[in-house]
């Protein structure tokens, strides 16, 4: 076994651990961060190793978010098909969003991103008697139920959410050292040049874009089945940020560095606010420091220091 | 005598940008397994015309056959696809991976094997260019001229049927273009090479024919000898 697949092999078995360690309070905040973290992994797939800067990846998380919750709402879906039905639509709107938006790319890319974002955002509140708009729905707890797991109880929604981060940590150590990884690779450090080298850098892109939207949209499934609520606000735009600000700070294009960063903010925000309101501004300085002194980020960082062979 | 096969041919064959004409009308063949030097002045039309050949630049008019294929309407991923390596005239590696992760990408696609085996076919090919001992370096921290002899590699990497070099030898040292020419002799064994030169040592170490271009157009073509001797050509370069 590599080194690689050993790390990570070794971080789920410490995540495994820590639920029976962490005193409650913590291991609830680690669920929630597990399920974020696969939302940021989903980002990384295009920012960090496809190389395309995304500003509306809220919307691929709402679109899980909301295909799974009104599944159940509208009818009465069970939380394992419930989640499929999220997945499912997460597949088919991020296809439709690749084949249009990379028809641009740079700056006109982002700001498509960005306005198909507030596109759903905007259709969540127009549709307000399905969606129920800002307020939200909550998915009761009777419904939070896969093959007689309880999943509103914490031991079994911290472990819902690791299998979930498991699987797509795994997935993403085998997919970054494939041929397409490493194609994607190449895009993002010349395109041009993995044009002339015989690939077909459109199509990649395009498969880029379904697998980071499907990871976020299963994230978004998964945080509304296993917490319950859904809303809006996880479709506005200062949502479709954070996984940038996760990756940024824990490293753009490492496969661990999205969990490292989401970590990272969430504790930030969680320490800094229970002694000032203006925790945003804490986040923002930190940031700051870290582009100005650690630019790959926390991992990337690690991986240049101390660790060449970390994917 | 064995008849020889044209591998690549165009007619025709046009690009304007605006109201410059880049590339004129050009008929050009080129016989399988040849070497073939394309010279010309600077702004010739020499790279718009190679590059209209691998499809980097989609042509304004004309046809371009390959490997007696229409291949003018394929995109340039189909093309290499097909055979045609191109290296750039600026120098264009992935400059944050290492050497062999350059070389890996050029070979992975036509080189289904293990990792194993596919790192072990990326060093040899980077020994066979002169850059042994260097597959662990950041390929940007090369020195230029190294730079020019990765791209060789990941050229030669993709296994063409026809390798086209954009002024290769630009930034070697003396020895390093010794080498080349030893190296590209043995190349032109399975691959034909198209070779846009200016070091004229280089162009008559290695052409079999010579074409040159002038204002968009071909307006000579032959032998060494034939365009040596030819006053076209001399007027091109004098500007008489």
């Amino acid at each position: 076994m590599s080194r690689a697949l050993t790390f990570h092999i070794g971080a789920i078995i410490v995540l495994a651990a820590l639920q029976f360690i962490l005193p409650v309070y913590h291991s609830g905040n680690l669920a929630r961060i597990m399920v974020l973290a696969v939302y940021a992994m989903g980002y990384n797939v295009m920012f960090g190793y496809a190389g395309l800067l995304s500003l509306g990846h809220a919307m691929f998380f709402a679109v899980g978010m909301y295909g799974a919750g009104l599944s159940v709402r509208l009818f009465d879906m069970a939380a394992a098909p419930a989640f499929g039905t999220g997945i499912i639509a997460s597949i088919l709107f991020s296809l439709g969003v690749g084949l249009l938006a990379l028809r641009t790319i740079g700056v006109a890319f982002m700001i498509v991103t960005l306005m198909f974002s507030q596109a759903i955002y905007l259709l969540i509140l127009y549709f307000n008697p399905l969606t129920r708009g800002d307020e939200g729905f909550v998915i009761p707890r009777a419904v939070r139920q896969v093959a007689g797991f309880d999943l509103s109880d914490p031991t079994t929604r911290y472990f819902a959410a690791l299998l979930l981060f498991a699987i797509c940590l795994l997935g993403m150590v085998w997919l970054v050292r494939s041929r397409t990884g490493r194609v994607l690779i190449a895009i993002r450090e010349n395109e041009e040049r993995a044009r002339m080298l015989g690939y077909d850098t459109w199509a990649h892109k395009l498969f880029a874009v379904v697998l980071s939207g499907t990871m976020s949209g299963a994230a978004g499934a998964a945080y509304g089945l296993l917490f319950g609520s859904i809303g809006a606000s996880f479709a506005e735009v200062p949502f479709s940020i954070l996984p940038l600000l996760y990756v940024l700070l824990g490293g753009p294009g490492t496969v661990i560095g999205p969990f490292v960063g989401t970590v990272f903010m969430f504790y930030l925000r969680d320490i800094s606010s229970s002694f000032t309101d203006a925790h945003m501004l804490v986040a923002g300085v930190a940031l700051v420091l870290l582009t100005m002194y650690a630019r790959r980020g926390i991992m990337g960082v690690v991986r240049e220091r101390w660790a060449k062979w970390l994917p | 005598m064995a008849a020889v096969t044209t591998l690549l041919s165009t007619r025709g064959l046009s690009r304007h940008f605006g109201g410059l004409r880049a590339v004129e009308n050009v008929d050009f063949d080129l016989p399988e397994g040849e070497i073939r030097a394309l010279i010309g002045p600077n702004g010739a039309g020499k790279t718009t015309f190679v590059s209209m050949l691998c499809g980097r630049i989609p042509p304004s008019s004309g046809q371009i056959i390959f490997g007696g294929r229409d291949v003018t309407a394929l995109p340039a991923h189909k093309r290499v696809q097909m055979g045609i390596a191109y290296t750039f005239q600026i120098t264009s590696v992935f400059s944050a991976l290492s050497v062999r992760e350059n070389v890996e990408l050029a070979v992975q696609r036509i080189y289904r094997a293990s990792p194993a085996a596919l790192r072990d076919e990326s060093d040899a090919l980077l020994g066979r260019v002169g850059l042994e001992g260097r597959s662990d370096q950041i390929a940007g921290d090369l020195a230029y001229g190294h730079q020019r002899l990765l791209e060789i590699a990941m050229g030669l990497g993709q296994n063409p049927r026809l390798l086209i070099l954009d002024e290769p030898t630009q930034g070697l040292s003396d020895g390093e273009v010794q080498s080349f020419i030893r190296l590209i002799h043995e190349v032109a064994r399975e691959t034909t090479v198209l070779l846009i030169e200016h070091n004229i040592d280089v162009v008559m170490a290695l052409a079999q024919k010579i074409t040159v271009m002038n204002f968009g157009a071909i307006i000579a073509e032959g032998t060494p000898e034939e365009i040596r001797a030819n006053e076209a050509v001399q007027a091109a370069y004098l500007g008489g």
